[in-house]
């Protein structure tokens, strides 16, 4: 398994392709629906900091306040990705991110703008909630936290050998479409004895 | 038995079902690494889930943090209360969610809010039933969004598939159910089957067939023959955990049936995650609550 530091430059990103496994350390961000809605809105110059070069990870986790007031990841899942498609690509051009994290795969706006901006689609495994939040080392910062409530503010964290898959690239690859393929022709076979 | 111990027993059976996923789905977890490609994306992700519920274990904490819809059905005795059963399973769902066994999971349909206790209209969903014996007994299992969003009904013939108002028919179906559901549902998922009913009988009869641990054969020859053989088939569209592709894709098919009108033939599919989140208790006047598996 390939470690991958964050943040990372384009060059980089451009050399992975669909079907890598790969572990990633350093900086990301979470954000869900009403994330990508503000984000998009007007620019955020306060968080742009935070997004150059790392990752936006589709989680709304749960999180426990400890008495010094620091937070900790208690559960972190990756939620499902294709209710950003209107978003993603948008937010990845203008904010320079590098990609995406969620469950599910995304569509063919989010597709081209991985190819436009030099970024990648990595798979968390859906329902892997406890392993994931191991891998969140640190809460460094949180945005729009009392506006949104906890699983959908922006929480900057720092990670450690989170694990993920490469399912879509910045050449137009995609695994999800692959399968999809794949299984419907083996439906076909499949329909055509009975 | 009062409301309060029937209360503490079920908090202690969500507690379960929560945190602890049932022996035979984790058994046929561990069976299905050894068939995928060494260094496969199937492979590496069905170890993650299998390291996953090894630390939900562990840590006394929610495999998945969707922790679902609870559903239950409850068995009881002449003579028992059943609002008392209801009201109990209620206030269990509120304080497993406070001990966080249970992530507030019911949102008010109107207007958006979260109820912030995990109980809601309709949640948790009850179904009773009157029997012989003098125990009560509840199943539990937590539905999760995901995989619920996936389950699907259909309208036999159809036309598309080539699918008549016959077993074939229904195997049709629920092969094409499996492909449009892909990795959704977070395959490798166990598909509930019902065949006859009406709309609403359909999905409650695909539900029940859930509980079914992974094991159980079909009584009915025919059935559990075509049960072993859409296990089988279903595997062979190559979707694979989480989409990723792969051997994996289905852990079990269970079947159902119900008589249906003259009119209608549903076959009605619900498709349930890896995490098979599913426990049962018995509880006998008197007596400590024994735990089913
Ligand atoms: S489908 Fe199941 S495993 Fe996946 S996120 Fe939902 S509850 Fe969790």
């Amino acid at each position: 398994m390939a470690e991958l530091k964050l943040p990372v430059d384009e060059k980089t990103i451009r050399e992975i392709r669909v079907g890598a496994n790969l572990e990633l350390s350093g900086r990301m961000i979470t954000g869900r629906d009403a994330a990508h809605k503000w984000l998009i809105e007007e620019c955020r110059e306060e968080i742009l900091p935070y997004l150059e070069g790392t990752v936006i990870y589709h989680c709304g986790p749960v999180v426990r306040q400890n008495p010094d007031g620091s937070y900790t990841f208690v559960a972190a899942g990756p939620t499902t990705s294709i209710r950003e498609e209107p978003y993603q690509a948008d937010v990845i051009g203008q904010y320079g991110l590098r990609g995406v994290i969620g469950k599910g795969g995304m569509g063919q706006k989010t597709l081209d703008g991985l190819g436009k901006h030099g970024a990648l689609y990595l798979h968390a495994v859906g329902g892997a909630a406890q392993v994931l939040a191991r891998a969140v080392k640190r809460v460094e910062n949180v945005f729009m936290l009392e506006e949104f409530g906890v699983p959908e503010a922006l929480w900057v964290i720092e990670v450690e050998k989170f694990p993920v898959m490469v399912t879509m690239d910045s050449h137009g690859g995609s695994l999800h479409d692959e399968v999809e393929k794949k299984s419907e022709q083996e439906l076909e076979r499949l329909l055509a004895v009975s | 038995m009062t409301k309060e111990q029937y209360v503490d027993s079920f908090v202690e059976l969500i507690r379960r079902a929560s945190t602890e996923l049932p022996p035979d789905v984790v058994a046929a977890l561990e069976q299905s690494v050894g068939k995928e490609e060494k260094g496969s994306l199937a492979e590496s992700a069905l170890n993650t889930i299998l390291d996953n519920v090894e630390l939900a274990k562990e840590r006394v904490a929610p495999i998945c943090q969707d922790t679902g819809t609870p559903v239950a059905w409850v068995s009881y005795p002449q003579g028992a209360s059943t609002r008392l059963l209801q009201a109990a399973l209620e206030e269990a769902v509120r304080k497993a969610t406070e001990l966080n066994y249970l992530r507030p999971n019911a949102v008010d349909s109107v207007t958006g809010k979260n109820t912030g206790d995990g109980s809601g209209r309709g949640i948790p969903h009850v179904h009773f039933r009157e029997w012989d014996d003098q125990a009560v007994e509840v199943r539990l299992m937590l539905k999760g969004g995901g995989c619920e969003n996936v389950g699907i009904q259909y309208k036999l013939p159809d036309s598309r598939l080539g699918a008549g108002r016959d077993l074939e028919g229904v195997r049709r179906v629920v092969l094409d159910s499996v492909v449009q559901a892909q990795g959704k549902g977070c395959a490798p998922g166990v598909l509930g089957v019902a065949v006859g009913g009406d709309r609403v009988s359909g999905f409650e009869e695909s539900k029940c067939q859930l509980l079914r641990p992974l094991a159980d054969r079909n009584t009915d020859a025919e059935l559990a023959e075509l049960e072993e053989r859409l296990l089988r088939e279903g595997n062979e569209l190559g979707i694979g955990p989480m989409g990723f592709g792969g051997e994996t894709t289905l852990l079990g098919v269970k079947i159902g049936v119900l008589d249906r009108l003259p009119a209608s033939y549903f076959v009605t599919i619900s498709y349930m995650c890896w995490a098979d989140r599913r426990a049962g208790v018995r509880i006998e006047n008197g007596g400590d609550p024994q735990w089913l598996s």
